[in-house]
């Protein structure tokens, strides 16, 4: 069976997709070095339009209305600038009530685009663009540390991680942030108190990494300004041993942290990534494809022992019948506390 | 229902699932048509493949490992026809449910008239309508475009004007829907249905057919009062299969496999419901429900008039991160069966979405996720019967109507652990009334079928009547509310070999009486308290012949609506005493 991969990895090259939803204009050039927050492409996401009708403004017919337009379809303009006329003794004419750009013109009428505020999408992590992608965005390539997650708010930032878990079960609460982590990116265990969104941004904090979270503040953590990020899921679940491993040993560097929002179709997740300089890395395995096998890391993702991670002993061939009388394709995992589980393969995540 | 084989061609169905693709063997063994087996594999429409083709050979390669049949020839491709060596197979049906919801952009005269349904006809396929836009819209026309613009849809239909009506009204619409496609890239551009006033059908041709793909359908709201989507549902199945070729790599190739017959899902759903409605009893309806990760579709039928509905937000896959949007997670908490805080069930909900192919492994999170289903049953049911184009027999209010049977689909019922599971689930979810059957699709093959019979109705018919679907038992549900422990029903019970029993059955219980199956029995009915069981009445009854299956005859007393206990711990207790009498 095809196993779905999550990337926990100490060193790795990491190659990203950086793509507008729709086309746009690409900011970067190949071999470019970019920061996490460059932008790399932008476009005009929701475009917002104004009709004019012309004929009516200037009190005449259509077609002689379009004998007044000025301008032709493509054009740009700026506020004031004069769009039709003018006509009459009193001069009449329609000027631009914005800037932007003439998209239509005929009929009497004129419509016209509206200059407003860019989509952008960023680099995500510092690296080298090693591809464009026409129109769309750019491939970038880097180099560290890789933790992928189960949840993101949506936004996304760079700065400086702060470990606040002593074990992989700790807890966090507002009272655990204070004002010498500012400007920080904090990683704390399982939050259940609704006010550290609140003291967090009157620190304020650049991003907020939890073990896992209590579902009731999921709307708070999407209001939030700054970067939220869940490890494990929702509900109370320890970090994984690999996990807490490589982000406690990372306390104090510089992290990207990606809280995009989980798309099951594109295979984007929510990530971290912790820039190494290193020569020799291992080559992104994201898109690797492997079945389940023996022997293989895995992170088990639903209760009994979620977050929980091992390694596959045996895969049985015949299904398994489960504690919740569930029959399905299993494998015995050997957890790093020594423990010895079934799980059923679905519920299973191979750690490259 | 008997018929014989009149060819012997076989036919391979692949489903595209949202989660899992499976590849069904449907042959002649003997001398009439079985399912001989399937083979299941991860869908593959997400990275690294990011195309569905390596999911369906991985399911029919499974498929071969079964039955020893070479499927797959050595250059990759399917082998079309079967070989006199028993190679190859004679046909594909196809269908597909996996991929993001179709974007729509619903246009209409009269909110309440045509845009609605314009917004019924999405509903029939995995759509979701995120603008509408009528005559009585107060934005002006330039913010109508950028409201367009911002939904950057997959699709926009256009209703309005009966035939022979309004078209100056229709005209005005179909210019915004003309400037906003006239805007975006070529590449861009949604697909327009136009099903409105079709005397202006050459009218639209000319406007709108030059800037994007235009489809024309015959007018779903003729008249005022009525409403008529299913020659429509033809022109949106295509629509999908145009959009889904071009976000996902793969469809194109499943289609021509198909011979150009892939269908969505749930409309390869509804036709078996449909189909069925011919040959059941003609004064009851047929109702289908398929629970799936993508979706979950109802559809009813009467006589050959479908009425389907596709609810994509109650899906038991990604979806249910946005469930608590719909449904409250205290409804859902109502249902389940162990002592869970409603957290959990928060929790149980997103950490499911993260993961929409994991599996519960606890009891507790299996009685979470059998909870959602009974919801979203709930749910989708009392949307589907007030909108039903046709009117169903019941016993009034907002109770589900007189149907037989009920076919039952997806994935957290056919693999519940007992079919005392499955049972209880559909009994609280839909909440059956009167007499009928249940049966369930085990092997998820009621949606191939639906695509199969295009090919060969033989086929589809022999396949339903086989092994292939597990008929769960004869469910007689009493309508009407006693004191809890008070007799509501008598029954005798008149076996195949003559033998004789009786029962009393009282308020608040589920009984069951064990009937093979294969078996069948004559039972007679005296309900009490004008209690109704759907044979002419209030306290009418009578003699009546049911058939068995795994349960048998499964009398329901608790009462419709249901009524459970607002204590959780009577409630708790009261679900393991059913489930307890269901065989668990």
């Amino acid at each position: 069976m095809l196993a779905p991969v999550i990337q926990i990895s100490p060193l790795t090259k990491i190659r990203r997709h950086r793509e507008l939803p729709v086309p746009g204009k690409v900011l970067v050039r190949q071999g470019q070095k970019v920061e996490a927050l460059d932008t790399i492409a932008e476009t005009i996401l929701a475009p917002e339009h104004l009709m004019l009708d012309i004929a009516s403004s200037l009190n005449v017919s259509t077609e002689i209305a379009d004998d007044l337009i000025q301008l032709t379809a493509g054009e740009t303009i700026q506020k004031d600038d004069l769009i039709a006329g003018p006509v009459g003794i009193t001069q009449r004419v329609v000027r631009a009530p914005s800037s932007g750009r003439i998209v239509v013109a005929g009929d009497g009428l004129v419509l016209l685009q509206i200059n407003n505020t860019p989509f952008e999408v960023r680099a995500g992590m510092p690296g080298t663009v090693t591809d464009l992608i026409p129109d769309r965005g750019a491939v970038i390539e880097a180099t560290g540390a890789l933790i992928q997650a189960v949840w993101g708010n949506g936004q996304a930032e760079f700065g400086m991680m702060q470990v606040r878990i002593d074990s992989p079960d700790d807890k966090i609460t507002a009272d655990d942030l204070d004002v010498s982590l500012r400007g920080a990116i904090v990683l704390g265990g399982f939050c259940a108190d609704p006010n550290i969104f609140q003291k967090a941004a009157d620190i304020p904090l650049r991003g907020l990494i939890f073990t896992s979270m209590d579902s009731s503040l999921v709307r708070l953590a999407k209001k939030a300004q700054f970067p939220v990020l869940i490890l494990e899921g929702f509900g109370f679940h320890s970090l994984s041993a690999i996990g807490y491993n490589l982000l406690t040993s990372n306390n104090g560097r510089e992290i990207s942290l990606n809280a995009e929002a989980r798309d099951h179709y594109s295979g984007t997740r929510p990530e971290i990534v912790i820039p190494l300089d290193a020569s020799q890395a291992p080559e992104d395995t994201s898109l690797a494809i492997e079945d389940f096998a023996r022997g293989q890391n895995v992170r088990i993702v639903r209760a009994p022992h979620q977050g929980k991670s091992g390694t596959i002993e045996t895969i049985y061939k015949k299904p398994v019948k489960f504690p919740s009388g569930v029959r399905a394709l299993g494998a015995e995992v050997l957890l790093s506390d020594n423990e010895r589980i079934t799980i059923p393969l679905v519920n299973l995540e191979k750690i490259a | 229902m008997t018929s014989s084989v009149v060819s012997a061609d076989s036919i391979l169905a692949i489903d595209v699932g949202s989660i899992n693709t499976r590849a069904s063997l449907l042959d002649v063994v003997g001398t009439r048509y079985r399912f001989v087996a399937s083979g299941t594999a991860p869908t593959t429409i997400a990275p690294p493949f990011s195309d569905i083709r390596e999911g369906i050979t991985r399911a029919i390669n499974q498929l071969q490992d079964t039955t020893g049949r070479l499927i797959i020839g050595s250059d990759g491709n399917i082998l079309i026809p079967s070989h006199p060596d028993g190679t190859g197979i004679d046909a594909v049906a196809a269908t597909l449910s996996a991929g993001p919801e179709i974007k729509v952009v619903a246009i209409g005269l009269l909110e309440d008239v045509s845009m609605e349904s314009a917004r019924n006809l999405a509903a029939t396929t995995y759509a979701k309508v995120l603008e509408g836009i009528s005559l009585n819209d107060r934005r002006k026309q330039d913010k109508r475009i950028d409201a367009i613009l911002r939904a950057r849809p997959d699709l926009v239909i256009v209703a309005g004007g009966i035939d022979g009506g309004a078209t100056r009204s229709v005209g005005q619409l179909l210019e915004v829907v003309g400037l906003a496609c006239f805007l975006l890239p070529r590449d861009q551009r949604p697909q327009v249905l136009f099903a409105g006033n079709s005397s202006i059908h050459e009218d639209i041709k000319e406007t709108i057919s030059p800037i994007t793909d235009l489809h024309l359908a015959p007018n779903i709201r003729p008249d005022i009062h009525v409403e008529q989507l299913a020659p429509a549902q033809v022109s949106m199945s295509k629509i999908f299969k145009n959009v889904r070729a071009q976000q996902v790599f793969g469809v194109s190739d499943l289609d021509q496999w198909a011979n150009g017959r892939l269908l969505p899902t749930s409309t390869a759903f509804g036709r078996v419901v449909r189909f069925l409605s011919h040959i059941y009893d003609p004064n009851k309806g047929v109702l289908g429900v398929d629970i799936g990760a993508s979706a979950t579709t109802i559809a009813v039928a009467l006589k050959g008039k479908l009425g389907l509905q596709v609810f994509p937000h109650l899906g038991l896959g990604k979806n249910l991160e946005n469930l608590s949007r719909y449904i409250s997670t205290t409804h859902i908490a109502y249902w389940v069966s162990e002592d869970i805080p409603n957290s959990s069930v928060k929790d149980y909900l997103l950490n499911k979405s993260a993961h929409p192919a994991s599996i519960p492994a606890t009891v507790e999170e299996l009685a979470i996720e059998q909870a959602i289903a009974r919801q979203t049953m709930r749910a989708a049911v009392s949307q589907l019967i007030p909108a039903l184009p046709f009117n169903l027999s019941s016993s009034g209010g907002d109770l589900l109507p007189w149907v037989e049977p009920i076919l039952a689909s997806g994935s957290v019922l056919s693999n519940a652990p007992t079919h005392g599971q499955s049972m209880l689930m559909l009994l609280d979810g839909l909440q059956p009334t009167g007499i009928t059957t249940i049966v369930l699709d085990q092997n998820n093959l009621l949606a191939s079928l639906g695509s199969a019979a295009e090919i060969n109705p033989l086929m589809a018919v022999q396949v339903l009547e086989s092994h292939a679907f597990q008929n769960l038992g004869t469910v007689i549900a009493p309508v009407g509310t006693a004191r809890k422990g008070a007799p509501i029903l008598r029954i005798r019970i008149t076996a195949g070999d003559n033998s004789e029993s009786q029962l009393e059955v009282k308020f608040g219980s589920i009984e069951v009486i064990p009937l093979p199956t294969g078996q069948s029995a004559q039972i007679q009915l005296r309900p009490l308290h004008r209690f109704d069981v759907g044979m002419g009445g209030p306290g009418k009854g009578g003699r009546v012949r049911v058939v068995g299956g795994s349960l048998g005859i499964i009398i329901d007393a608790r009462g419709r609506p249901l009524q459970l206990p607002s204590d959780p711990e009577l409630r708790r207790e009261s679900f393991k005493r059913w489930l307890w009498t269901l065989g668990n």
